[in-house]
């Protein structure tokens, strides 16, 4: 194995290869993990090292197991909504969005206009949240320590104050239900909601000038976990991640629930599926989310936000299976339910991205150095709550 | 050239630097506990209880132990026994109260569903959020004492739902007194023509008042 020449720093002299042949020595394994700061969580990685070398790597996982998929079918449908908000901490809205789709498929509720543009302001705006998020992460695995991070939490915070006026919480927001939204928006709320969405656009330039033109991440995620669009089919990657790869899915388009197919939107690809690739469509998918969110925010109607049928107590859903599906931030985020007419669901199965996308973990990491996986890692968008469930 | 994007990265932190000092937009710490933020009228943490009054909280308690929240509550952290005799409530109507009511707030996950299903608006959401306690578990079993709130609190702390549930219960209080006085007018024609020998279940009850 030779260390790859960048293109930025390819000075002449001879190959260095990492392992050579004399110094061969024995395998080392490595544990890190499951209290490792940069596995985001409790998450464990064994990794087989030919000197800095992975060779082999098996991720391991369940620590954060939480009985979620158990509780829900002892959970009225009702009672599941505030846990969905714990599966992926940071994107409740569209965990919340998710359940209520498949729910309200078993149960044939309209949603009311005014209702469909709050959840998709709300999922937009998560979905600034959670790259932001990613973004500072991601830099702050590659070891710059605290400025790019501190950046996307100061931004972060803004987008959190506006649930928390909307919903009572910041991430723990609890807000879609069946049929529609629980409060309409407060006072001034839709103001506040564009005018950060008329700042999001500055902060991002200032950003992309801290970092996406940066010599060192470059250097650190250039050509570095490269994932193959046909091995990202084959394993069910979605969301960003298979984006990065070049395949053209986004279900926003794919499937056109809510009112998406009523906002223009582009969605950006990748050519090389590399790490970098990988921040750049998010970055570059935040700028869309800016145009959503202002077509959104200029054409929301007056009106009610519940279905006037919707009932809250004594819930019950028609007999039949039904699959809720939206794009997450991280991927298709899915909720399959299997009801008997019950008051709470016979099955209840959670389809999460980040769990999905984690699979393909030991492909994209064999053959780079230690410090490698976990800029690849961090380049997943992996949230434990959701992995482990 | 190599080292022009890390020259602008640095430049991004520099203004930064420099603007954390004279900017107000870049002031975003607040110094937690001498300063405070503002809460926002929908922030909830915990539950607590209505009652009608601060004077005598544990009489005019809303809550006429249904049960409802108890049985909704996902995490199951609200227990509640129902009393064996009935106080009138504010519409002057007999209900039962809850003879024990208590919400383990170290299970509780703040979802407001409890909130949600309460027919009788007994019970909403607090904004304390300073309760550490010493003790898991006398500091964090609230009892019906701890967790009674007058309504004029429940006024202050969220102006707007309060309005609503005042509109709400008000329209409740008007429909009960005229169903009362309807009541009462059908009755008095009919108490005279009625004779007095009333059959054995009226006759268990305790003589009615001459119309």
């Amino acid at each position: 194995m030779s260390l790859s020449p960048s293109p930025l720093f390819s000075a002449p002299g001879p190959q260095v290869r990492a392992v050579s042949d004399e110094f061969h020595g024995d395998l080392l394994e490595v544990s890190m993990g499951p209290h490792h700061p940069s596995t985001h969580g409790v998450f464990r990685m064994m990794a087989t090292l030919d000197g800095e070398t992975v060779v082999k790597l098996k991720p391991v996982f369940g620590y954060l197991h939480r009985n979620h998929e158990k509780i829900g079918e002892g959970t009225s449908y009702l009672g599941s909504m505030p846990y969905t908000d714990r599966l992926d901490y940071l994107c409740s809205m569209t965990n919340n969005w998710a359940y209520a789709l498949a729910v309200e498929s078993l149960s044939g509720q309209a949603v009311p206009e005014r209702a469909q543009y709050l959840r998709v302001i709300l999922a937009e705006l998560t979905r600034l949240l959670n790259h932001t998020c990613l973004a500072g992460f991601l830099l702050q695995d590659c070891g710059a320590s605290g400025t790019p991070l501190m950046y996307a939490f100061r931004e972060r915070e803004k987008i959190l104050d506006l649930f928390e006026s909307l919903s009572g919480s910041r991430m723990m927001c609890n807000y879609q239900r069946f049929g529609g939204c629980r409060t309409d928006a407060p006072p001034g709320w839709l103001e506040a909601a564009a005018a950060l969405v008329g700042g999001y656009g500055a902060f991002l330039d200032e950003y992309e000038a801290l970092l996406t033109g940066n010599e060192i991440l470059m250097a650190r995620t250039q050509g570095v976990g490269r994932l193959p669009a046909a091995l990202a089919i084959s394993a069910g990657v979605t969301g960003p991640m298979l984006r990065a790869a070049g395949v053209d899915y986004d279900l926003r388009k794919v499937d056109g629930y809510g009112f998406y197919p009523r906002f223009e939107f582009r969605v950006p690809l990748g050519a090389h599926g590399d790490t970098y690739d990988r921040y750049m469509v998010r970055v570059l998918e935040m700028r869309e989310s800016i145009g959503i969110l202002q077509q959104a925010l200029r054409g929301i109607p007056a009106g009610p936000i519940m279905d006037p049928k919707a009932r809250l107590r004594g819930f019950r859903a028609k007999p039949g299976e039904a699959y809720g599906r939206i794009e997450g931030p991280k991927g298709e985020i899915g909720f399959f339910l299997i009801s008997e007419g019950g008051p709470n669901p016979y099955r209840y199965r959670v389809r999460p991205p980040s769990f999905i996308n984690l699979t393909i973990l030991e492909d994209l990491c064999l053959g780079h150095s230690i410090a490698d996986t976990v800029v690849i890692l961090g380049s997943i968008d992996i949230v434990l709550g959701e992995v482990d469930r | 050239m190599i080292g022009t994007g890390l020259l602008k990265g640095l430049a991004v932190t520099a203004r930064n630097f420099a603007g954390s000092f004279h900017d107000p937009k870049r002031f975003v710490t607040t110094q937690y506990p001498e300063e405070r933020t503002k809460l926002p009228e929908a922030y909830r943490n915990f539950p607590f209880l209505v009652s009608e009054s601060a004077d005598d909280p544990m009489g005019t308690l809303r809550c006429v132990a249904c049960q409802i929240c108890e049985k909704e509550c996902p995490p199951q952290c609200i227990l509640i026994e129902k009393s064996s005799d009935k106080k009138p409530d504010a519409n002057g109507r007999m209900q039962l109260y809850p003879k024990i009511f208590d919400i383990d707030t170290a299970v509780c996950m703040s979802c407001q569903i409890c909130v949600e299903v309460c027919p009788f608006d007994a019970i909403k959401m607090d904004q304390v959020f300073e309760i550490a306690a010493t003790d898991r578990f006398t500091g964090l079993i609230l009892d019906r004492q701890a967790l009674a709130k007058p309504d004029s609190y429940f006024h202050q702390i969220r102006p707007t739902e309060a309005a609503e549930v005042e509109g709400r219960l008000a329209e409740g209080r008007r429909a009960a007194q005229e169903k009362a006085r309807a009541a009462a007018a059908k009755a008095a024609p009919a108490a005279p023509a009625e004779p007095p020998a009333a059959p054995s279940a009226e006759a268990a009850k305790p003589p009615r008042p001459p119309a």
